[in-house]
């Protein structure tokens, strides 16, 4: 099978296909980004965009994404390692403390951003209530996101 | 959206915000092995035996590991030694590990694990502390000779006579729940036995020290056999000790033993299964007041549910006893305070260490004797409230920093509108759906470890040839952006920019151990220890430029990479080149040494805390009368944080103590059936999620502590500690019933409450 990871075209061997979607990007394919803290889509840490959408995979198994398009993380950032507005913002705003849930919290914030460039506070909060973080009470990621809103509508 | 503020700094952000940063959990070496725990369906039991030869035919099984591996001490912790690493011949709870299944894959031990056989009878387990409180209740240990694991007391003026000169009497029972801190990453453990001998450690830990004494005394060498070296860990919130170290401790064992690189990874029901929570307490409040407000008396007992083993519950009771009148001057105290083992989950430290609980008893009686009385709560407050040069109910004088509760208390009255919306509060008499109410609740908190511990900590500043500069100091970064502050306070203090500062990843073989990184003590401690190094190295610097060229000691301004000598000016790179050409090292070691404590065990009286610190926290809330339902609309909280070293960072403290203090409030219960946590999980585990945040407003008051050489005072428990009486006391105002019990479910008559 085949599917697209941070915009490179994965051939997926076919023994790999049942495996849980999560291991593979992290053991296989070196994507640490993707994070484990619940294991039940209550958290929000596995967050990636699949087409675009952000998802909880980490109950997901490989074949689950066949020829779909995603985007970790990792693939955030342009090639030349310019960091995306998003990223630059979660920086800058003081979304960031421990950061186990910034992968996950960028990525659906990402997601809902590309859907809604015009969001208010409220929009964000609801946006962001399937991903935990317990370090920063989201106000400052909710700076972050407002303000980076600005860039989705150029 | 905050447009005054200062971007916000990290050194780590960049690593975090791109995935690049590598928790424990993303480390792979070579060979390595994983493990995982055994437990047993059992709370109290005694251990007939355990049969692992199943497991050990298990397919890709190493090794399985029981009590009878452990080549040092299966019995160890950091007060009382009972934690067993590995259960011997009793469970005494029901997240105690019976064996520990090291395989080729994580799947494999898992499935291993199933097959482990434990025969065991169930013993009665004791699972309400004043219940073991009973003299003819067995014990829970029965080496302890009793299920009291510690008592302190505070015995101040003459408490039948407060209570024969009080007007008012208040007495009530409060009763707290179980909290887990839910730090977004579970524990996890890399335990690499290296060519040299030395057992190297990777673990999500706050307090490195603290895993490598857990490591050493399972393993039974030497301290300096065992490197434990810090890795970004996914937040501690006090949750990072013990039950980590454990971790590490069996994980270093099957690295011995197997002699190969063994990970272990717990999954979240692990996670919430073992791990030890804040205690539950129950508390007895008797308050007298006079006519006119002013506080005469409290008697209280404390009752603190320990749990298993005693972890550190005497630390955490002591805070509760020397706080336990919240921050008011009361002549006349009389407080006993237990620490009790139950065959409950283990209890220890979580961000706020016994504060939160009775600051939801103080400021609730506050308010109810100021309605008793016909006062305002905020004059009932401020006629009892601590002032420069009060004396605590532990005697000790405020007299070497700024008293600044008024002025937190001020702000949030001001900032809030407090005083119009208090007007506005609808105390059961409205007619309308949502009820509405406000609430505010203030403390002081002492700074640091106080009495309770040793405090003191040390940096290292290494300044490199080129002029770029590594620093170390003894503090862990959890998660809270401390690297990122004492980066900012070497910066300002030596006056260099700070991009030649690169902190170096710690290790608990390079620096020496500096307690542990809790009790809001990393920026005082290990910012104290900074900026103690830099003068040091300042002096140092100026000595040698005063040997070769004169002129300098005594008057070198260190300034935008910069040394000014008069009308002199040297580059301080080419300053420290010269060193480097004169056989100078521009190296030095700080520290940072607590000013002194005193505390009497028998009567509690002391100078408990070398300084403390203030603050106020208010919510305005509406409560559906139908529903019970309560909407957060606004918080704000107002603290004096000494002296912010990073703006961003520091605010980023206030929200997320205030989010976590309304879970506190509202939300969290770990909930037991029969001494088994039935919520082991995030779906079933209720955190406060983004939709159950009110907007929040944080003020930074800034009266640098002079105690403290950053100036900073701890910020990260007192933001912690306020919210839940702050809740408490708007939902009365809103629906005129008061709680006395955490989390806060609104009742409503025959109708099911919706925020359970």
């Amino acid at each position: 099978m085949r599917m697209t990871v941070n915009r490179k075209l994965i051939e997926v061997p076919d023994s790999m296909k049942g495996r849980k979607l999560v291991e593979y990007l992290r053991e296989e394919l070196g994507l640490t980004g993707v994070k484990n803290a619940c294991e039940m889509k209550s958290c929000g840490a596995c967050a990636v965009l699949v087409n675009n959408k952000s998802f909880r995979i980490c109950n997901a198994l490989v074949k689950d994404v066949e020829n779909c398009e995603l985007l970790t993380i990792e693939g955030m950032e342009s090639e030349d390692g310019t960091l995306h507005p998003l990223q630059q913002a979660f920086i800058d705003f003081g979304a960031i403390q421990c950061g186990f849930c910034t992968p996950g919290m960028v990525l659906t914030a990402h997601a809902f951003l590309l859907g809604n460039n015009e969001p208010t506070r409220e929009q964000i909060r609801k946006a962001l209530q399937s991903n935990i973080c317990r370090c920063t009470g989201y106000l400052q990621i909710i700076d972050a996101v407002e303000a980076a809103s600005a860039f989705y509508r150029k | 959206m905050k447009k005054d503020n200062p971007k916000a700094w990290r050194n780590d952000a960049y690593a975090k915000v791109t995935g690049r940063a590598r928790y424990t959990d993303d480390v792979k070496f070579p060979f390595m092995l994983h493990a995982v725990p055994v437990y047993s369906d059992f709370v109290s039991a005694k251990i007939v035996s355990i049969d692992t030869s199943d497991a050990e035919k298990s397919e890709g099984v190493v090794k399985v590991l029981t009590h009878k591996d452990v080549p040092g001490t299966n019995r160890f912790g950091q007060i009382i030694k009972d934690f067993r690493i590995f259960a011997e011949d009793r469970i005494f709870y029901n997240g105690d590990v019976i064996a520990f299944v090291v395989a080729d894959t994580r799947a494999n031990a898992i499935k291993a694990a199933g097959l482990v056989k434990l025969e065991a009878e169930a013993v009665p387990s004791i699972l309400d502390p004043e219940r073991a409180l009973e003299p003819d209740c067995p014990l829970v240990h029965e080496e302890h000779g009793s299920n009291i694991i510690n008592e302190h007391r505070v015995r101040r003026g003459n408490i039948e006579d407060g209570f024969k000169n009080s007007g008012l009497i208040l007495e009530e029972v409060f009763q707290t729940q179980f909290v887990e801190h839910a730090y977004m990453e579970p524990e996890v453990a890399i335990c690499n036995p290296r060519h040299d001998g030395v057992m190297e450690v990777y673990a999500s830990m706050q307090h490195p020290f603290s895993t490598r004494r857990f490591v050493n005394a399972v393993l039974g060498g030497r301290l300096a056999d065992v490197e434990v070296i810090s890795t970004p860990m996914g937040g501690g919130f006090g949750g990072k000790d013990d039950t980590v170290s454990i971790v590490a401790a069996r994980t270093a064992l099957a690295a011995k033993l197997t002699g190969k690189p063994v990970k272990c990874s717990y999954a979240r029901e692990w996670s919430i299964r073992e791990s030890y929570k804040r205690h539950p307490y129950r508390i007895y409040y008797k308050m007298g007041f006079t006519k006119d407000g002013k506080i005469k008396a409290v008697k209280t007992k404390i009752i603190a549910d320990g749990g298993a083993y005693c972890s550190v519950t005497p630390w955490v009771t002591w805070r509760s006893t020397v706080q336990c009148c919240g921050p008011y001057q009361v002549e006349n105290v009389h407080c006993d305070t237990y620490g009790v083992y139950t065959n409950n989950v283990v209890t220890g430290a979580m961000r706020g260490f016994g504060s939160p609980q009775m600051n939801f008893v103080v400021e609730s009686m506050i308010d109810i004797a100021a309605l008793k009385l016909g006062i305002n709560p905020i004059e009932i407050r401020r006629k009892n409230m601590v002032r420069q040069g009060s004396i605590t109910i532990t005697g000790q004088k405020l007299d070497n920093h700024k008293v600044a509760l008024e002025e937190t208390l001020n702000t949030v009255l001001d900032e809030f509108d407090y005083e119009s919306k208090y007007k506005k509060c609808s105390f059961g008499k409205s007619d309308a759906d949502e009820l509405y109410g406000v609430g505010l609740a203030m403390s002081y908190r002492g700074m640091s470890l106080g009495a309770e511990g040793t405090d003191f900590n040390s940096a290292i500043i290494n300044v490199q040839p080129d002029g770029s500069i590594l620093l170390e100091t003894g503090i862990h970064e959890n998660g809270q952006g401390s690297e990122s502050a004492m980066c900012l306070i070497l910066a300002r203090e030596l006056g260099v920019s700070l991009d030649r500062i690169r902190y170096r990843r710690p290790s608990t073989s390079n620096i020496p151990d500096g307690g542990t990184t809790v009790a809001s003590r990393g920026t005082v401690m290990g910012g104290g220890a900074v900026v103690l190094a830099v003068k040091k190295l300042k002096e140092k610097i100026a000595e040698f430029i005063n040997k070769h060229h004169g002129n300098a000691a005594g008057n070198a301004v260190f300034k935008d990479d910069e040394i000014i000598c008069g009308k002199d000016k040297h580059k301080f790179d080419d300053v420290i080149s010269s060193m480097y050409r004169n056989q100078e090292y521009p190296h030095v070691f700080g520290v940072f040494r607590g000013p002194k404590v005193t505390w009497n065990e028998e009567n509690g009286q002391g100078d408990a805390y070398f300084s403390w610190t203030y603050g106020c926290q208010a919510i305005e809330l509406t409560v559906n009368r139908k529903t019970g339902k309560v909407k957060l609309l606004n918080a704000i909280a107002a603290h004096d944080a000494g002296k912010a070293a990073n703006v961003q960072m520091t605010l980023g403290q206030f929200y997320g103590g205030m989010a976590m203090g309304i879970g506190y409030g509202l939300l969290e219960e770990v909930k037991m059936k029969d001494g088994v946590i039935t919520n082991t999980n995030f779906n079933s585990y209720r955190l406060p999620r983004s939709t159950d945040l009110p907007e929040m407003k944080a003020v930074i008051i800034e009266n640098p502590d002079p105690n403290s050489p950053s100036g900073a005072k701890g910020i990260g428990e007192p933001t912690n500690e306020l919210m839940a009486p702050a809740i408490a006391n708007a939902i009365f105002n809103a629906t005129g019933k008061r709680y006395f019990q955490l989390p806060i479910r609104v009742e409503v008559s025959g109708e099911e409450d919706l925020n359970q």
